[in-house]
């Protein structure tokens, strides 16, 4: 066959495949703004689920969400960044460090259940912490510790290695080196991990199954130790679990998540691209 | 030395100390895991020897004497990810051959951030909308008594790992030097003949471990498989069938158990199971990726 027709032909079937994996996801996002744009109101938003879920707003789902992802965050990022800190300037080349970074490669790959499991043996139960927030957000912060290593590393590692020449020739330490000059430079990238690492925090199911998550609670928290509804969890139920919920409420839900999410990853990006516009070296 | 600057020493000292603390805290939570599941998954073996667990056909977990057999969840796991897999590995290799080396640079953001997207969305999310639109289909279509099966998980999930693949497997082609690339172009090769015979071959490592990567993502997936397949602990005949996976197991039955019961270990010593498994599968993908860059 003509080489110039197979090119053809090739290149036609590899656009097909590509518009396979892209178009659905575009279709799956404008089924549900469309089916659940309906229910969204003020009182949606802001009220407590009533009649078994079948009716009201999903206010706690929203607000334990928020609480989760927030617990997440002040735990993992101090030690995520600290760990990367750790692997870019202080590690040497060696089987320790190789080791640790094997074990970042293997915390992205354990399942999300396990996670799971792991909360439950040691936060629920070992440390008494029981079925709560304090519980879910640590199952959580440990889950998205991989995603925001990888990318701070990254972020670290891009800062010149003459950022640093400069600071310590003249007479800073290292630690402050580390803290008023690489850091700094890194930012960006740090951010944009620990974003990503959220929106990934607030989408998750599995790790919060055992940890966290009330089936039906129409309350806010009072404390950590307490039980909230979750947002992702929620969505589970209300599809799985409720017989004969409106589809609004459920589509409703399903939006909120998504456009939580959505607009994280939104934030990632443009954090990104102003960075990556930004940079002088 | 001053006194300030000895407390400066001082303390960078702890903070130096804290660092590598957090270095190593990484090894620590592998460990922690991993003991965290031996601790109750063990004690099942003192009521089921392992063979009998590993290879049981019968998983009644809370029926009188109880039946702790995985096979039909490691089955159940191994048809819907092969499904998976054989969806997903063929289409994400060509979109991230496409979006590599054809698309122009404009579309090749565009197509980049579709592919983000849909790694954003999850998975629970796609379970819902599986639900109600896929399953479905999939009854309506085959013509079966139930759209909840092996079928219609596989394609869900070839979904979910198609993110990794295309991502993963587009760095990889991406890396390869553009000096190959002329070096065929200049004897004349077309931009196809190039891409088969030189430049999909010099990223082969790195697509292996896109794929291996993808199938460890399609593996531990637990939401959206749960909420399609079925839920049907027997071995599957076919894969238009209700099976059910290990993921699925442990979290749909969790809440159920008392903590400490034979039950509960059981589902511990299943987590056991999978950790290997996709501790195995992330440790070869590393091995490959590593293999590329030397």
């Amino acid at each position: 066959m003509n080489p110039r027709l197979t090119q053809r032909i090739a290149f036609a079937i590899l656009l097909i495949c590509t518009l396979i994996v892209i178009v659905p996801v575009l279709l799956i996002v404008a089924m549900i703004i469309k089916n659940g744009a309906g229910a969204i109101s003020w009182e949606f938003l802001t009220t407590m689920p009533r009649a078994g879920m079948k009716e009201g707003g999903i206010f706690p789902a929203i607000v334990g969400t928020l609480y989760l992802v927030f617990g997440a965050v002040l735990f993992a990022l101090p030690l995520g960044v600290f760990a990367s800190v750790y692997l870019t300037e202080y590690a040497r080349d060696n089987y320790f460090t190789r080791l640790v970074k094997l074990a970042i490669v293997n915390l992205a790959g354990v399942p999300s259940v396990i996670y799971g499991l792991f909360g439950l043996g040691l936060f629920v139960t070992f440390l008494h912490f029981g079925t709560s927030i304090i519980s879910g957000s640590l199952t959580l912060g440990i889950m998205i510790l991989p995603v925001i290593i990888t990318a701070s590393r990254e972020a670290l590692d891009s800062v010149p290695r003459s950022f640093r020449e400069v600071s310590l020739s003249l007479g800073g330490s290292k630690w402050q080196t580390i803290k008023r000059v690489v850091i700094p430079n890194a930012l960006p990238g740090i951010l944009t991990g620990t974003v990503l690492g959220v929106s990934r925090a607030a989408g998750e199911t599995a790790p919060i199954l055992f940890t966290v998550a009330a089936f039906y609670l129409p309350r806010l928290p009072n404390s950590p130790f307490d039980q909230v509804m979750a947002l992702p969890y929620h969505l589970y139920v209300l599809s799985t679990q409720v017989p004969n919920v409106k589809s609004s409420i459920t589509y409703g839900t399903a939006l909120v998540l998504i456009t939580i999410v959505l607009l994280m990853n939104l934030f990632a990006i443009i954090i990104r691209s102003r960075f990556r516009r930004r940079k002088r070296w | 030395m001053t006194r300030d600057k000895r407390n400066q020493r001082i303390r960078e000292f702890f903070i130096e100390k804290t660092i590598s603390a957090s270095g190593i805290a990484s090894v620590v939570i592998v460990v922690l895991i991993f003991v965290f599941l031996l601790k109750d998954g063990l004690s099942l073996f003192k009521i089921e020897s392992i063979q009998d667990f590993l290879s049981g056909k019968l998983w009644y977990p809370i029926s009188d004497p109880p039946k702790f057999g995985i096979l039909p969840l490691i089955l159940g796991s191994i048809v819907v990810t092969a499904g998976a897999t054989a969806i997903s590995v063929p289409i994400g290799v060509a979109s991230a051959i496409y979006i590599a080396e054809v698309s122009s640079p404009r579309i090749k953001e565009y197509l980049k951030a579709g592919v983000e997207l849909l790694a954003a969305i999850p998975s629970v999310v796609l379970g819902f909308i599986g639900v109600v639109t896929l399953v479905p289909f999939v009854k309506q279509f085959f013509n079966l008594p139930t759209g909840l099966t092996a079928f219609s998980g596989s394609i869900m999930l070839a979904f979910m790992a198609m993110p990794t693949i295309v991502s993963i497997a587009e760095d990889a082609l991406t890396a390869v030097p553009r000096s190959y690339r002329e070096g065929a172009l200049a004897l004349g090769a077309t931009k196809w003949q190039t891409i088969y015979k030189v430049t999909v071959p010099s990223a082969a490592s790195g697509i292996v471990a896109a794929v291996m990567l993808g199938v460890g993502r399609v593996i531990g997936e637990t939401m959206a498989v749960m909420m399609i397949t079925g839920n049907a602990a027997v071995i599957p005949k076919s894969i238009f069938q209700p099976v059910r996976t290990l993921t699925a197991t442990i979290a749909a039955e969790m809440g159920e158990t008392v903590r400490g019961s034979d039950h509960f270990y059981a589902l511990f010593a299943i987590g056991i199971v999978l950790f290997l498994i996709t501790f195995f599968i992330n440790m070869i993908a590393d091995l490959y990726l590593h293999r590329e860059k030397r």
